[in-house]
């Protein structure tokens, strides 16, 4: 195969038939792990495929081309729910990343520090996979499976990212905690979309990256806000169940601070959306 | 499948056809096959953003999008850039001052093109959303955000001629700012033999080769070189006494990355290799890491003859410390502990070998070019004069690239292909085995008087020297010298030891462990000062250095000690920000702003010890006054400041002046780029020089000595009705009708076993203020605000006096907040961090000109000085902002957190 670049979506499915090649879109995290040698391996590049690059939206929602990149979904004209998005979208990487990187990528790659995971975990989104045998969809929290794993089958790609139709009330917000403005990886990330009336929180997503294998959704926490007034909130955030977090040491920070600090995240985000 | 033998894409402008394999780099098609070297790699990650191209307008990492990537496209690089806009950003990069090094250069100017195509006025913030994936190490970024947001604005032009205190725009910015520059991976001839290092996987390990002459036997592989292949003594360093780091190893390596072997070969066949399949053998052996660990008798001892793997120390004392200490109403002592830091220019090392007449040929980024051709002399068993070095333009340096890194590899190779061998090393290979500034481990105390004078300083530092040497015995004489910082202490007592460990040689980084010693003292000064209820600026004016009082090694000097004046310029900043800071604090909520102050010295020059630096000048007979200018300039602008202390010297502009080398065969040698000596050393040696060919001119027609020197077409005319006739006079075999070598050497003397003695002929001064923001709930710290005031003596050219001072507020910036290698674990650019275009907050420089008797036209050293006070100044602003002292740098959000919560913050 070499280095394959199909314009037709069934050019792509039947070469991932028959082989089984790096599938590269932006190359942003991709050709950083390939060291100094020079690269030979069978490649399917998917940037040329032909609508694979498009934000649309219809009657089920918006759907994220798979070859969308991150600057794609910043000008892309969204409802207030993506702004959680949004802001990932901006603090990925750099303007240079951002221009290259995909979404979807993102999520193939599964860093347990994903930019994307998070707020696309506030969204239910889902993850629409297309083989030669057809089109399955998966709930995001089950198409990531752990660090660097997903469930995504040889045959299978990639095509989008379907996230279901939304209020246009729902409100939404993320914030990426790092050692440095740009070019950083995440200590910890929290996401937040909720519905806001007259200062009553309802239907309350929060997920938290970088602070387990897979970001995960705090559910419980979720339902005890649900009727909250924003400006209750403390006590029920300190109080909250955070065991399905398992943050580790790393250089960036230790796992005991990881911990300590979600909590006046989850807060502050949770009161950025809601004061929007 | 659509598999074509060629990518074609449009290349600033050209229609271009690709022959690389589709997979490739984009960079390295970019550069290697269709030649556009202003594309520059610098970590193959994504991480700095030096080979930002424009793809269809939009900025990308070249090293992260496939050849196949570009097909159809448009890919601009900076020589492809818009000419309008191309011609506004290089006119006010060079007016700014935006480019030190330059290797950054291209990518910054690519960013903003594309910036300013869609916003032609931007503001600072938009600035740094733009730039914020392009990582500078030498500028300190204020510069490069001025300069872009100054091209949507009218921009003011510096009208100044170039004598000694004009800051004129540095004269070879050219180059650095169209892209022309050549670093040490951009000489390579075409069709040049690879060099690839074979490295120890282990931070200590024995090892057995294999079959060798299998590898040799691979087709393309011209040589295997181990230390059997080492001509002369297979061992370098830098300090005498101290040569200790084999270019390869013999039986067992001492850290990871050591190298073992070395593969020579076609660059396809290299770039093919994996180092898996190299024939070797390899055993872990039990490894020592820390400082305090390795100076117990029962873990391996690294070097025989340092008992408890001591390499050295250093001792400064005078007069009592115990009875100083008894003397005070309040002692207070602290323990502090800093990181290995990475230099981590944007330039990996790099460059390439070729024999020409029998001569080993290097081109190599380099801050020393005699010492590495004195260094390799004895590893090749070669005369210094066998070897020509010549410097490539070098992309940031701050001390690592004094050591050999490339160069051995490079010039054996050349030796034994008879080709030409280059090599780069890949950022990984770069952090892993370059020298690092020595991790300290400080226990310092301190006694005063409730009248607010000092009485004692203790100090005890263990510096992790790593595996071998390097400047390692520098630091530790360096340390206890400076480790008063610029006070006055009546009693004193500084010991320091350099310690071997498993890890990475530390080495020469920008201070060379005063950064590291002014973090404790300076801290430790504020908790003194607040115990006896006095204001911290106050405390450190009343104990500060003055003309006519001693050093702690008993040096006196009668002139030029700027201290005081360092202390009292932030006086107004002091006092104002004291007063909002305190009104922001009282608004209840987690964050807490705090204001800091730091004062720091550092003698320019080596430690009682010769350092001469020598000049050549001539004159053509068509005029052209030519400057042998042997001071590498690695971006803080020896090219320059050198320049226009000559040409004031010689009585003409710095434009008047042609500049050559440097080059170990036609200039002199004007020492090592290090120790803040150029300005201080070479300079007076230009000068010196430039004095000695004037007063040949004037002699030639008795001219008064004041006389003003017009230089023209083969002809001198001097003011008083005299000429000189160039082109009559007798060319010598350099190409000169006249000509002066001039050396200078700072006056220094032998310190006793207390370190008495005169260790410097001039010290440099200055204090820092620093405003921070500290986030209490989640442990960060945002620096708000820099004022720093630095005694320059004269500064021969305030834009790039500040050039250096933005820079080095930005590493002591990373150092006192992010900054922390690892050996094994944070080796790239992303788990490294230094700060970006986002992090550095602006800077005010306050130039201060207290002349010194010994520096050219008063002028003292700078380089170092810079980032001395940042970190303890950092540090002191969040005690004032929150009351907690952080001792361990760098303080990551969860050291600070763990520190306030210890503190009772929730």
């Amino acid at each position: 195969m070499d280095y394959f670049t199909p314009t037709r979506l069934q050019d792509a499915l039947t070469a991932l038939g028959s082989g089984a090649p790096s599938i590269i879109a932006g190359g942003t995290d991709w050709y950083p792990v390939q060291g100094e040698k020079s690269i030979r391996c069978d490649m399917l590049d998917i940037t040329r495929i032909e609508g694979l690059r498009c934000i649309s939206r219809d009657a089920q929602g918006l759907r994220i081309g798979a070859a969308s990149t991150w600057t794609d979904i910043i000008k892309a004209d969204l409802p207030p729910a993506f702004k959680g998005l949004k802001t990932a979208a901006r603090e990925v990487g750099s303007v240079q990343i951002q221009n290259a990187g995909t979404i979807a990528g993102n999520l193939c790659n599964a860093s347990p520090a994903a930019d994307g995971v998070p707020p696309l975990l506030t969204l239910n989104a889902q993850v629409e996979l297309e083989s030669s045998n057809g089109i399955r969809v998966l709930p995001l929290s089950d198409f990531i499976t752990g660090v660097r794993q997903i469930a995504r089958k040889a045959d299978e790609l990639v095509t989008a990212i379907l996230i279901p139709d939304l209020s246009e009330t729902r409100r939404s917000s993320f914030v990426k905690l790092g050692a440095r403005k740009y070019l950083v990886i995440s200590i910890a990330m929290v996401a937040v979309t909720c519905e806001v009336t007259d200062g009553v929180l309802s239907d309350v997503h929060i997920a938290v990256g970088s602070c387990s294998p897979v970001a995960q959704r705090l559910t419980g926490l979720e339902a005890a806000l649900e009727g909250l007034r924003v400006s209750d909130v403390e006590t029920v955030i300190a109080k909250a169940d955070l065991s399905r977090l398992s943050p580790i040491d790393d250089v960036r920070g230790s796992g005991e601070y990881r911990f300590d600090v979600v909590a006046s995240l989850i807060k502050r985000v949770l009161e950025e959306a809601a004061h929007e | 499948m659509n598999k074509s033998s060629q990518i074609e894409f449009t290349l600033n402008g050209r229609a271009v056809q690709s022959t690389s394999a589709r997979q490739t780099r984009l960079s390295v098609v970019l550069r290697e096959e269709l030649g556009a070297k202003d594309v520059k790699i610098g970590c193959n990650a994504g991480d700095c953003g030096a080979c930002t191209v424009l793809i269809d307008g939009a900025p990308v990492c070249a090293c992260l999008t496939s050849n196949a990537q570009a097909a159809g496209r448009n890919v601009q690089t900076l020589q492809g850039v818009a000419p309008d806009i191309l011609a506004d950003l290089q006119k006010s990069f060079t007016a700014h001052q935006a480019a030190q090094c330059g290797i950054c250069t291209p990518a910054m100017i690519v960013s903003a093109a594309a910036l300013l195509a869609e916003n032609p006025k931007p503001n600072s913030e938009q600035v740094q959303d733009a730039l914020g994936g392009v990582l500078c190490r030498c500028t300190g970024y204020r510069k490069i955000i001025h300069a872009v947001v100054a091209v949507g604005e009218n921009q003011s032009v510096i009208a100044a001629k170039g004598s000694v205190g004009d800051p004129i725009a540095r004269l070879d910015a050219l180059p650095k700012v169209d892209g022309t520059e050549l670093f040490g991976d951009d000489v390579a001839p075409v069709g040049a033999l690879v060099a690839l290092v074979i490295r120890s996987p282990f931070p200590r390990a024995a090892f057995e080769f294999g079959d060798l002459d299998s590898v040799r036997a691979i087709e393309g592989i011209e040589a295997v070189l181990t230390a059997q292949d080492v001509p002369g003594v297979n061992l370098f360093g830098t300090i005498p006494g101290f040569i200790d780091q084999p270019m390869f190893s013999e039986t067992e390596t001492r850290f990871k990355g050591e190298a073992v072997a070395a593969i020579i070969g076609d660059a396809d066949v290299i770039s093919s290799y994996d180092i898996t399949d190299f024939a070797i053998n390899w055993t872990e052996l039990p490894s020592v890491q820390d400082v305090s660990e390795a100076q117990n008798s029962n873990v391996a001892q690294i070097h025989e003859g340092h008992d408890n793997n001591v390499m050295c120390g250093g001792f400064v004392a005078h007069s009592d410390i115990d009875a100083g200490l008894a003397d005070a109403d309040i002692v207070l002592s602290a323990e502090f502990e800093t990181s290995f830091v990475e230099h981590a220019y944007i330039e990996p090392e790099a460059g390439f070998a070729e024999m020409v007449d029998g001569r080993v040929h290097l081109h190599v980024c380099t801050q020393a070019p005699v010492m590495n051709q004195e260094a390799l002399a004895g590893l090749l068993a070669l005369e210094n004069n066998d070897i020509r070095i010549v410097p490539t333009a070098v992309g940031g340096g701050f001390g690592s690239k004094l050591d050999l890194t490339v160069h051995p590899y490079l010039a054996l190779g050349a030796m034994v292909t008879g080709r030409p061998v280059r090599m780069a090393y890949s950022r990984v290979e770069s952090m892993a085995t370059s020298t690092k500034r020595h991790p300290g481990r400080i226990t310092i105390k301190g006694g005063v008087r409730k009248d607010g004078r000092l009485t004692g300083l203790r100090f005890d530092g263990d510096f992790n020297t790593g595996a071998y040497a390097s400047w390692g015995p520098t630091v530790a004489n360096r340390v206890p010298l400076h480790a008063s910082g610029p006070y006055s202490i009546p009693n004193y007592r500084a010991q320091s030891k350099g310690i071997y460990t498993n890890c990475p040689p530390a080495g020469a980084f920008r201070g060379f462990g005063v950064p590291q010693s002014a973090i404790a003292q300076e801290t430790l000064f504020d908790e003194l000062a607040a115990a006896i209820g006095m204001d911290a600026l106050d405390f450190r004016m009343l104990n500060a250095l003055d003309n006519g009082v001693a050093t702690v090694s008993g040096q006196v000097f009668e002139q030029g000690v700027g201290v005081k004046a360092c202390l009292e310029a932030l006086r107004e900043a002091w006092v104002a920000e004291q007063l909002e800071c305190r009104t922001f604090n009282d608004i209840e909520g987690h964050l807490k702003r705090g204001v800091g102050l730091a004062a720091g010295w550092y003698g320019c020059g080596n430690t009682s010890m010769a350092n001469p630096s020598t000049i050549k000048c001539g004159l053509r007979s068509d005029g052209t006054l030519v400057l042998h200018q042997g001071a590498v300039d690695i971006g803080q602008g020896s090219n320059t400041v050198i320049t226009q202390i000559f040409a004031q010297a010689f009585g003409v502009r710095p434009d008047q002046v042609s500049i050559v080398g440097p080059d170990t065969d036609i200039t002199p040698d004007a020492g090592k780029t290090s120790a803040s000596r150029q300005t201080f050393v070479t300079g007076n040696a230009a000068k010196l020089s430039a004095e000695s060919l004037r007063r040949q001119v004037l002699e030639l027609v008795n001219a008064a000595e004041d006389a003003e020197i017009i230089l023209g077409n083969t002809v001198i005319t001097l003011s008083g009705g005299h000429s000189i006739d160039l082109a009559r006079m007798d060319t010598g075999a350099d190409g000169y009708v006249m000509r002066a070598v001039a050396s200078y050497d700072p006056p220094t003397a032998p310190l006793d076993e207390n370190g008495q003695g005169v260790p410097y002929a001039q010290f440099g001064y200055a204090a820092h203020l620093a405003v921070v923001e500290v986030d209490t709930q989640l442990g960060t710290i945002k620096p708000l605000r820099f004022v720093a005031a630095h005694d320059v003596g004269q500064a021969i050219n305030p834009l790039l006096v500040e050039g250096q001072v933005q820079g080095g507020v930005a590493q002591g910036l990373g150092m006192a907040l992010m900054e922390e290698f690892i050996p094994g674990r944070t080796e790239n650019l992303h788990d490294y961090l230094i700060p970006t275009i986002g992090d550095v907050p602006p800077i005010e420089t306050l130039i201060i000109e207290e002349p010194d008797a010994h520096g050219p036209y008063g002028a003292k050293g700078l380089g170092e000085h810079a980032l001395i006070p940042t970190a303890p100044a950092i540090l002191n602003a969040v005690h004032f902002a929150t009351g907690v002292r952080l001792r361990h740098v760098p303080a990551l959000p969860h050291r600070v957190r763990a520190a306030l919560k210890e503190a009772g913050y929730a």
